[in-house]
């Protein structure tokens, strides 16, 4: 019973961060077409952002996440601009594995240039350090935080996207980037705001997820695969198939861990190859 | 399909391959590679280990582009087929075959049959499902491989491969001349065999799928069987690839199934340029050359520099060092003649 509810608890929190992070890729793919590789890249830029804000400015969490996230937002436009524009809609897969990995390459080596090859600790605030108790057991309050970011992502997200007037053309030029178009919806700038929103959600995912997915130099090669396939499983463009994915696997992942430490990632990916051979499309995408 | 077709078309023929039309390619890829081969050995007398490891990966490089230069296949799991074998060929030479030879076509064998295996599964998708498919069965390779350690010896990698001599005569040395000379020339055998197959119908209509997989099945072409058959015979190169490490450096080591080095195969491959047995060799050789000397200074600089030349690459000469090489050639050559 113990064990059941530690893996519970474990497995939802690592299933949420995998969702901050993965449904910003997601919403890309579902409207961009561009497989990036390079998304683990911006987490990570986010996680160094926020690491070197909390231990040398001394300013506080909050602080520190916002920091992260509008740095990232503001260091990836250079990208955006110059590299990502070519690719989106039109690129064949190829061509799209081999740019986005070449940012990630980059990406890591320049930040290792400027913060060094260590892993990068992110203190947590004491009001999220302790132990929660939730009636009737004690649970780490860090993992609650988490649990509720990744809802309020998922919540925030669906607002958006359903009841906002950036939704409706984003959803627009999902369905139909040319028709959207020539109605008068200017797509590059949807395009450059979808952009900004996927990696501002990275960056967030990035820190918030430092207990889980430890920010450290290949941090960016050693998730670029989970997020991808996180994508792949639940369907691009889909929030709803993320956060299914994103459990599903959080759980695979840690009911795997817990239960047969020795297996590596076996489960995981096998859980992969069986959803996907099933539903190539993920579980909640649509066929392109 | 994009504007340049025709240049696709130019860049298809063995035009590229033959510095003269009256050479035949498959001699032309035994003089390279036997020139090659040589120069290695005469002005590196001191690196024919590294030499070796480089002619193993290449032969990688090379059966990564059956599939996805000629197949269209994009797969970032390659280097599981490679190293499944390798640790076939090991084990077998640890159970006592030692002959190098025999370890080669025990290699190949696993090869097949790990291609066979993992192309009938992966060819059965298109696109992203099919991405993640391949990436997910080199991951499980992966922690197979880890787990399996009365088989791959785990983290600590398969040692003790000790096989015996070359054909009963040669015997590995340890400045790896013999392992050198031994790797040349199956590269050298392999290579000049895959000239011959990529230019058979069978090769050719392999391409015709990846460029128009519909037009294919219009012409009644089975795509699916012929795409895990390419499969099957890109796996007796990794599958020999494989093997040659194992033999050649006595280890096989959990970094030669994972996904780094499926996904640095793939940066060769379209470094030199994909869809071309040429461009694959010279990515091979070029990357591992240039990696061998800028990282030894700092990983991280090599990094940096891999993804900024990546870029360059892709931005710049989309298909690859070979044919951005044989446009330049082209416009060397019209500059003198009229029209």
């Amino acid at each position: 019973m113990r064990t059941i509810l530690s893996i519970g608890v474990d497995a939802i929190a690592y299933g949420m961060v995998l969702f901050t992070i993965s449904i910003g890729l997601s919403i890309m793919m579902g409207l961009m077409r561009v497989v990036n590789l390079a998304h683990g890249a911006f987490a990570m830029i986010g996680g160094y952002l926020a690491s070197y804000a909390l231990r040398f400015m001394g300013v506080n969490y909050a602080v520190a996440i916002l920091l992260a996230v509008v740095g990232t937002i503001v260091i990836s436009i250079p990208f955006e601009m110059l590299l990502y524009r070519r690719i989106y809609r039109k690129s064949d897969a190829l061509t799209q594995l081999l740019l986005t990995i070449g940012i990630t390459f980059f990406i890591i080596g320049v930040v290792n240039f400027i913060f060094g090859p260590t892993l990068k600790s992110i203190p947590l605030p004491a009001l999220l350090s302790g132990p929660l108790d939730i009636g009737f057991r004690m649970v780490p309050t860090h993992r609650v935080f988490v649990i509720a970011c990744g809802g309020i992502t998922a919540l925030a997200l669906w607002l958006v996207l359903d009841r906002t007037e950036f939704g409706v053309r984003l959803r627009a030029a999902v369905d139909d980037s040319d028709m959207a178009e020539s109605l008068g919806i200017r797509t590059e700038t949807l395009y450059f705001a979808t952009f900004a929103l996927a990696v501002g959600l990275a960056a967030f995912g990035g820190v918030i997820g430092a207990e889980l997915l430890p920010v450290e130099p290949f941090y960016a090669l050693r998730y670029m695969v989970t997020f991808l396939v996180v994508v792949s499983v639940g369907g691009a463009g889909s929030i709803a198939g993320a956060l299914s994915a994103s459990l599903l696997l959080g759980l695979a992942d840690t009911t795997g861990k817990y239960l047969a430490p020795e297996y590596g990632e076996f489960f995981f990916y096998l859980a992969v190859i069986l959803i996907v051979s099933l539903f190539p499309n993920g579980l909640l995408g649509r066929a392109h | 399909m994009d504007f340049d077709t025709n240049l696709d078309m130019a860049s298809a023929t063995p035009v590229i391959a033959a510095p003269r039309r009256s050479l035949p390619p498959e001699l032309a890829g035994l003089l390279a590679i036997t020139a090659l081969a040589a120069t290695g050995y005469v002005l590196f007398p001191d690196d024919l280990a590294f030499l070796t490891r480089l002619i193993g990966i290449a032969l990688l490089v090379l059966s990564l582009d059956l599939v996805t230069g000629y197949c269209g296949v994009a797969t970032l799991g390659h280097a599981a087929i490679f190293g499944v074998s390798a640790y076939a060929a090991g084990n077998a030479c640890i159970a006592g075959i030692t002959d190098p030879v025999a370890l080669l076509a025990v290699g190949m064998v696993t090869g097949v049959l790990s291609g066979l295996a993992s192309g009938a599964l992966i060819t059965r998708f298109r696109g992203l499902p099919q991405l993640v498919i391949s990436i997910a069965l080199g991951q499980l390779v992966g922690a197979l491989s880890n787990k399996l350690s009365f088989l791959t010896g785990g983290s600590d990698g398969l040692s003790g491969i000790a096989p015996g001599k070359v054909f009963g005569r040669f015997a590995f040395d340890m400045y790896s001349r013999t392992a050198y000379v031994f790797s040349a020339v199956v590269l050298g055998i392999v290579f000049v065999l895959l000239i011959r197959f990529v230019r058979s119908p069978f090769g050719l209509l392999c391409r015709g799928i990846k460029d128009d997989s519909l037009r294919a099945q219009m012409i009644g072409a089975a795509i699916y069987p012929r795409l895990v058959i390419m499969y099957g015979v890109a796996g007796a190169v990794a599958g020999v690839g494989g093997a040659l490490t194992a033999i050649t450096t006595g280890v096989v080591g959990l970094d030669g199934v994972g996904f780094e080095r499926s996904a640095e195969a793939l940066v060769m491959l379209v470094l030199g340029g994909a869809g071309n047995l040429w461009g694959a060799l010279a990515g091979a050789v070029l990357f591992q050359i240039f990696e061998h000397i800028v990282s030894a200074t700092n990983p991280f600089h090599w990094l940096t520099m891999v993804g900024l030349l990546l870029i360059l690459i892709v931005v710049f000469v989309p298909k690859g060092l070979s044919h951005g090489a044989w446009l330049v050639w082209r416009k060397l050559r019209s500059r003198g003649e009229p029209s």
